[in-house]
C-alpha cells in the first residue's frame, strides 16, 4: 500500500473514530447518526468487494443479504427475543445459507448471465419480503428493542447511539482486518487468480468453483452482519432495504472506491452517502445531477478514490 | 376448478407474456448485437406510455396517441443511444450495468419534471372499452385481447425481419461475429442505432399499451426490467425464438401461480401454512423456474450460435 492511501485510510478511520465528539462540537449531532449509516454500508461494502474486486464476480444482488441479516433480527425481535447471542448468530447463519444456495447455483454461470442471476434471486427474496404480511409486506416492521447481549450477570446493550456507534466501528475494524487477511492468504491468492486466468487455475488442479463459492458465502455473511447492524440502527426493516437499486448503490460504493483495495469501499461508501446527503439538501430533483454523475464516474473514474490517492494492489 | 376461470387465467399469462415479449425482444437484441446490457431499456418503456398517454388525452383518441408516439419513442431510443449509450459498448458489462442504472435515477427524475409525480391515467380506448364472447362461453375484456394479438403480429413481424430480410440477416451476421461482419463491410455503427432504435419502439410500444389499464407511471419500467431479465436469461440471452417462449412460459406460470397456487396449497397443507405461503410462493414461482432451467442449461433454453 502506498503512502498517500494509508495516510488517507489513516484520516478516515480517526474522522469516524472521533466523530461522537467532533459533531455536538460543531453544533450537528445528526452527523453522528450520518457517520453510523456510512460505516454500517462501508461494511456490506467490504464485503461485495471480496467477490466483486478481488474475485471479479459482478454481484448485482447483495441487498437481499443486508435484508435477510436485517429481517431476521426484526422477526426474532418481533417474537419478543432480543438476546443478540441468538439473534446475530442464527442471522449470520441463514445469510451465509442463502448465499450459498444462491452461489451455488449463480457460479454455474458466467459474465452477464451472473449479473442477471444474482439479480433475479435478490429480487425473489425483496418478493418474499414483500408478500410477508405477517411482517408488515411492503410497510415493513419495527424493531421495537435493540439487540442486547446477555450472559449471567452482564447485560450488554446497545440502546445508547453513542455506545452502538462505537460497536459498529469497532466491527467495521474487524471486518476490515478479517477482508485484508483473507486477501493475503493462499486463499486470497487463488480469489484473485480465479479473476484474472481460471482456467490456468483449473490446469494446475485447483478447483476454483469452490472457492468462488466460499467467497461468495462469505462475502454475504459480511452483508448479513451489515443488515444486523442496519435493523438494530434503524429500529426498522421493510422490503425496501433490499430492493434492487439498494444492490446498485452497494455496486456503485465499490466502484467509487475502487476495486481490489481493502480500504476502498469504505472511502466509496463514505463518499457515496456523503455527496448524496449534500445533493439531497440542495433540491428535491437531486437525482438529476447524481444520475449523470455516477455514470461520469464510471466513465471517466476508473480505479475510484483509492485510485485517485496512489494506485495499490494488495 | 371452473375451466372457464382457468382459460381466463391462460389468457390473461398470455397477455402478460406477451408485454414480456414486446419488451424482452428489444433488450435480447441490444445485447446479442451490441453486446450491451442496458437497464435503462425500462426508462423506454416508461417514455413510451408517457408520451402516448399524453398525445391520447391531447387528442382524445388512443390509437392516434400510438400512431404518434411510436416515432418519438423510436427517436427518443437513438438519441439516448447517441448522446449515453455508444460510450459503453466498448466498456465491460459490469461499467455498463452501472452507467446506466445512473441513467435511470436520471430519466426517472427528467419525467417527474415533466409529468409530475403522479402518474397519468388514460381511458380504454372505446372499441377495445368492453368484452369479446369466445368459444365455449368465455367471455375475455377485449382490450387484453388486442394486446394478444398485437404480441402476435409482433412476434411474426420479427420472425420475418430476423429471418427473411436482408437487415435480418445483418443483424444475425453481427450477433454472431461482430468484428467479422463489419471486416465484411456491414456498417456496424449503423446497424446498432437501427436495432436500438427498433428494440425502443417495442419496449415504447408495451409501454403505451399497458398505460391504459396500469397507467403511466414513474418506475414502471424498473418492475418489467427484472422479469424481463428472467425471460431473457430462461430464453438465452440474444435469442428472439427463446424471449418469444420464455416470455409466454414467465407470463402463464405467473399468473396461475398468483391465481391458482393458493387452492392449490389449501389441498397438500394445512389452511393456515398455505395461506403464508401462497402469496410468498406465487411471487417467486418465475425465480425458481429460472433457478430449474439454470441447472439443466446454465445458457438457457436457446442459445445462441456462434459468438
Amino acid at each position: 500500500m502506498k503512502k498517500a492511501t494509508s495516510s488517507s485510510t489513516a484520516i478516515l478511520l480517526i474522522v469516524f473514530a472521533l466523530m461522537p465528539y467532533v459533531a455536538p462540537l460543531v453544533g450537528e449531532v445528526f452527523y453522528v447518526d450520518v457517520f453510523a449509516r456510512i460505516m454500517i454500508w462501508s461494511i456490506a461494502a467490504v464485503g461485495l468487494n471480496l467477490i466483486l474486486g478481488y474475485g471479479g464476480m459482478v454481484s448485482f444482488g447483495h441487498a437481499a443479504y443486508i435484508g435477510i441479516g436485517g429481517y431476521t433480527v426484526a422477526i426474532f425481535s418481533f417474537h419478543e427475543i432480543n438476546n443478540g447471542f441468538i439473534q446475530w448468530p442464527v442471522a449470520l447463519v441463514i445469510s451465509g445459507a442463502v448465499a450459498l444456495l444462491f452461489g451455488a447455483l449463480s457460479l454455474r454461470t458466467r459474465g452477464v448471465y451472473f449479473i442477471m442471476i444474482t439479480l433475479a434471486f435478490a429480487q425473489m427474496v425483496y418478493f418474499l419480503g414483500v408478500s410477508a404480511d405477517k411482517y408488515g409486506s411492503n410497510d415493513g416492521l419495527n424493531v421495537w428493542h435493540r439487540s442486547h447481549f446477555k450472559v449471567g450477570n452482564v447485560d450488554f446493550k446497545i440502546d445508547d447511539n453513542i455506545t452502538f456507534y462505537y460497536v459498529i466501528f469497532f466491527i467495521l475494524l474487524l471486518v476490515i482486518y478479517f477482508t485484508r487477511r483473507l486477501v493475503k492468504s493462499r486463499f486470497g491468492m487463488v480469489l484473485k487468480g480465479s479473476r484474472s486466468n481460471e482456467i490456468r487455475l483449473n490446469t494446475v488442479g485447483i478447483r476454483t468453483y469452490s472457492y468462488r463459492l466460499t467467497a461468495f458465502v462469505i462475502s454475504g455473511v459480511i452483508c448479513g452482519l451489515a443488515g444486523i447492524l442496519q435493523a438494530n440502527f434503524e429500529k426498522f426493516v421493510s422490503p425496501d432495504m433490499m430492493d434492487w437499486p439498494r444492490s446498485g448503490e452497494l455496486m456503485f460504493m465499490v466502484i467509487m472506491g475502487g476495486l481490489g483495495t481493502v480500504f476502498g469501499p469504505v472511502m466509496g461508501a463514505t463518499a457515496y452517502l456523503v455527496l448524496s446527503e449534500i445533493l439531497s439538501s440542495l433540491t428535491i430533483h437531486w437525482h438529476l445531477i447524481f444520475g449523470p454523475l455516477l455514470i461520469i464516474l464510471v466513465l471517466y473514474g476508473r480505479g475510484g478514490l483509492s485510485g485517485l490517492f496512489g494506485k495499490s494492489n494488495d | 376448478m371452473d375451466i372457464n376461470i382457468f382459460i381466463e387465467q391462460l389468457l390473461n399469462g398470455f397477455q402478460l407474456g406477451m408485454l414480456l415479449f414486446l419488451f424482452a425482444a428489444g433488450l435480447t437484441l441490444v445485447f446479442g448485437i451490441m453486446d450491451l446490457v442496458n437497464l435503462a431499456h425500462g426508462s423506454i418503456y416508461m417514455v413510451g406510455a408517457f408520451i402516448a398517454a399524453t398525445i391520447t388525452l391531447w387528442l382524445d383518441s388512443f390509437i392516434l396517441g400510438i400512431i404518434f408516439a411510436l416515432p418519438l419513442t423510436l427517436l427518443f431510443g437513438m438519441v439516448l443511444e447517441f448522446i449515453a449509450l455508444k460510450t459503453i459498448y466498448a466498456r465491460d458489462h459490469m461499467d455498463q450495468v452501472l452507467a446506466t442504472f445512473g441513467l435511470i435515477l436520471f430519466l426517472n427524475e427528467f419525467v417527474r419534471i415533466i409529468w409530475g409525480p403522479a402518474g397519468l391515467a388514460i381511458p380504454l380506448p372505446i372499441l377495445l372499452d368492453g368484452s369479446i364472447d369466445l368459444p365455449l362461453g368465455i367471455v375475455y375484456p377485449a382490450y387484453r385481447l388486442f394486446i394478444i394479438i398485437i404480441g402476435v403480429l409482433v412476434a411474426i413481424g420479427l420472425y420475418w425481419l430476423v429471418a427473411k430480410t436482408r437487415l435480418g440477416m445483418l443483424i444475425r451476421a453481427g450477433a454472431s461475429n461482430r468484428i467479422m461482419a463489419s471486416a465484411l463491410g456491414v456498417n456496424i455503427r449503423l446497424l446498432f442505432t437501427a436495432v436500438f432504435g427498433l428494440g425502443a419502439m417495442l419496449a415504447g410500444l408495451a409501454g403505451m399499451l399497458i398505460a391504459p389499464i396500469n397507467q403511466a407511471q414513474i418506475g414502471m419500467g424498473e418492475e418489467i426490467l427484472i422479469l424481463a431479465f428472467v425471460v431473457i436469461v430462461i430464453g438465452g440471452i440474444g435469442s428472439i425464438r427463446g424471449a418469444f417462449i420464455a416470455s409466454i412460459l414467465a407470463g402463464v406460470i405467473d399468473t396461475m401461480g398468483r391465481a391458482f397456487l393458493d387452492v392449490l396449497l389449501l389441498a397438500l397443507l394445512p389452511s393456515n401454512a398455505a395461506e403464508a405461503a401462497g402469496p410468498a410462493l406465487s411471487s417467486m414461482l418465475i425465480y425458481l423456474l429460472m433457478a430449474v432451467v439454470l441447472v439443466f442449461r446454465p445458457q438457457g433454453l436457446f442459445p445462441p450460435r456462434g459468438g
